[in-house]
């Protein structure tokens, strides 16, 4: 009789979270169905707006999501996963490339670049996605902290010259703060090597 | 239990922020500017009602034994929900806030009020229970957030457009011109010193009408 009872309870306990569970998964369900087109749409959205940033949309005619290529290199892009690169063409011509490179070298994590190139090897202009440098210091490498960022456009491995592509402490021509220069350091170096990468890889990042 | 009691204890007695001392974790990660400190408070506000209505309905059929278990369930699935539809409607919001929204589940106020208060309570009460304790934690992390954007940054609403549209950009007022930022009160310490001025501010209060 106890025992019976004791089950009884058991399998009512059961059935409630069972229930409870299916319940929840529902809500998630529904509106994950209801926001799912509203969110990829944001996201891409997003995304363009930042690619545009580096790269101006009169500069192109073709989708960039649908021209993409990945490529590796550890030394030049920072990173050994692979690299998405977006290639922008007019009219099936090359007009310039988006590298999402990475700068490994920051003060506190990695620094996440879009660095626009013109197919003469011109940057066109590059934007930090992510960073996590420190507040007030680091953190003029972002568009929405300094202008600095913007110093980069029109630059290229002539302009200036390959020994000056540092920042102004170590010999070179970028600014940087007073007591900030590992952050403004790691982006000039990843820019720069990103530029070295795209002269030595020309045809691969646009012809495979 | 009566509503002005509900009210007087969800916006000052027992606040959330100040007194009860939970959700630490946004409260002090979230807050450096008014609009990321609002835009997080309003979304506990809409789990926080959600939940206590669910759990003050289903009071008397939950087992007592899988009571938390079921609770959890219930906040995770609101919070989820929650956070794809900020994603969806809100998204430069979604940006800043970005892991908060899903932390919101881990966020003690909405157990701690759905065990203590919604379990035992009837509907209308859990409802006004969720209200003034959420608005009670809008009005901690707002004056937290305030506090610390006015003196880190100088300005007040900053990028209010991410949450209310582009019709709010007045909101942002910059309070002192060519301010070159206290970085201390933006930095994690600065949450710290924040949080504890206010509470010293509310027990200062208190002993002075004499509440205990």
């Amino acid at each position: 009789m106890k025992i019976n009872t004791l089950s009884k309870n058991m399998l009512k306990t059961a059935t409630m979270l069972t229930l409870f569970a299916v319940l929840g998964g529902g809500l998630v369900t529904v509106s994950f169905q209801m926001t799912r087109e509203q969110i990829q749409a944001n996201e891409r959205l997003s995304l363009l707006r930042n690619l545009n940033e580096v790269m101006s949309h009169d500069r192109y005619d073709n989708d960039l999501f649908s021209d993409v290529r990945e490529m590796t290199h550890e030394a030049l892009l920072g990173t050994a996963e692979p690299v998405i690169i977006y290639r922008a063409r007019k009219q099936g011509q090359p007009v310039g490339a988006i590298f999402t490179s990475v700068a490994s070298d920051g003060y506190s994590g990695s620094i996440h670049l879009l660095i626009g190139v013109h197919s003469d090897g011109t940057l066109a202009g590059v934007r930090v996605v992510s960073h996590q440098e420190t507040p007030g210091l680091g953190d003029i490498i972002d568009l929405r902290k300094s202008k600095w960022i913007l110093g980069f456009q029109g630059r290229s491995l002539n302009n200036p010259n390959e020994s000056s592509w540092k920042v102004r402490r170590d010999g070179g021509v970028f600014d940087h703060l007073t007591g900030a220069t590992v952050t403004p350091r790691a982006v000039v170096k990843a820019v720069k090597n990103t530029l070295v990468f795209y002269q030595n890889h020309r045809e691969e990042v646009f012809f495979h | 239990m009566t509503y002005t009691q509900i009210l007087y204890d969800g916006l000052w007695k027992n606040n959330t922020g100040f007194v009860q001392l939970l959700g630490l974790c946004p409260i002090l990660a979230i807050t450096t500017t008014l609009t990321n400190g609002l835009g997080l408070g309003i979304a506990t506000l809409l789990v926080l009602i959600a939940s206590n209505v669910t759990i003050s309905l289903i009071r008397n059929i939950v087992p007592v034994a899988v009571r938390l278990p079921i609770f959890v369930i219930i906040i995770a699935s609101f919070v989820t929900a929650t956070e794809m539809f900020v994603k969806a409607f809100y998204y430069d919001l979604y940006l800043v806030l970005g892991i908060y929204l899903p932390l919101i589940v881990t966020n003690c106020i909405i157990i701690g009020r759905a065990e203590a208060f919604a379990s035992k309570q009837t509907v209308g009460h859990a409802l006004f229970d969720g209200i003034t304790m959420g608005i009670g934690f809008i009005f901690a992390l707002g004056m937290l957030s305030g506090l610390r954007e006015l003196f880190g940054y100088g300005t007040l609403f900053a990028n209010a457009d991410l949450m209310f549209g582009p019709a709010a950009q007045f909101l942002t007022v910059t309070v002192f011109e060519n301010y070159h930022g206290f970085l201390l009160a933006i930095l994690p310490p600065g949450a710290f010193f924040g949080l504890g001025l206010l509470i010293a501010m509310k027990k200062a209060i208190d002993l002075r009408v004499g509440i205990k």
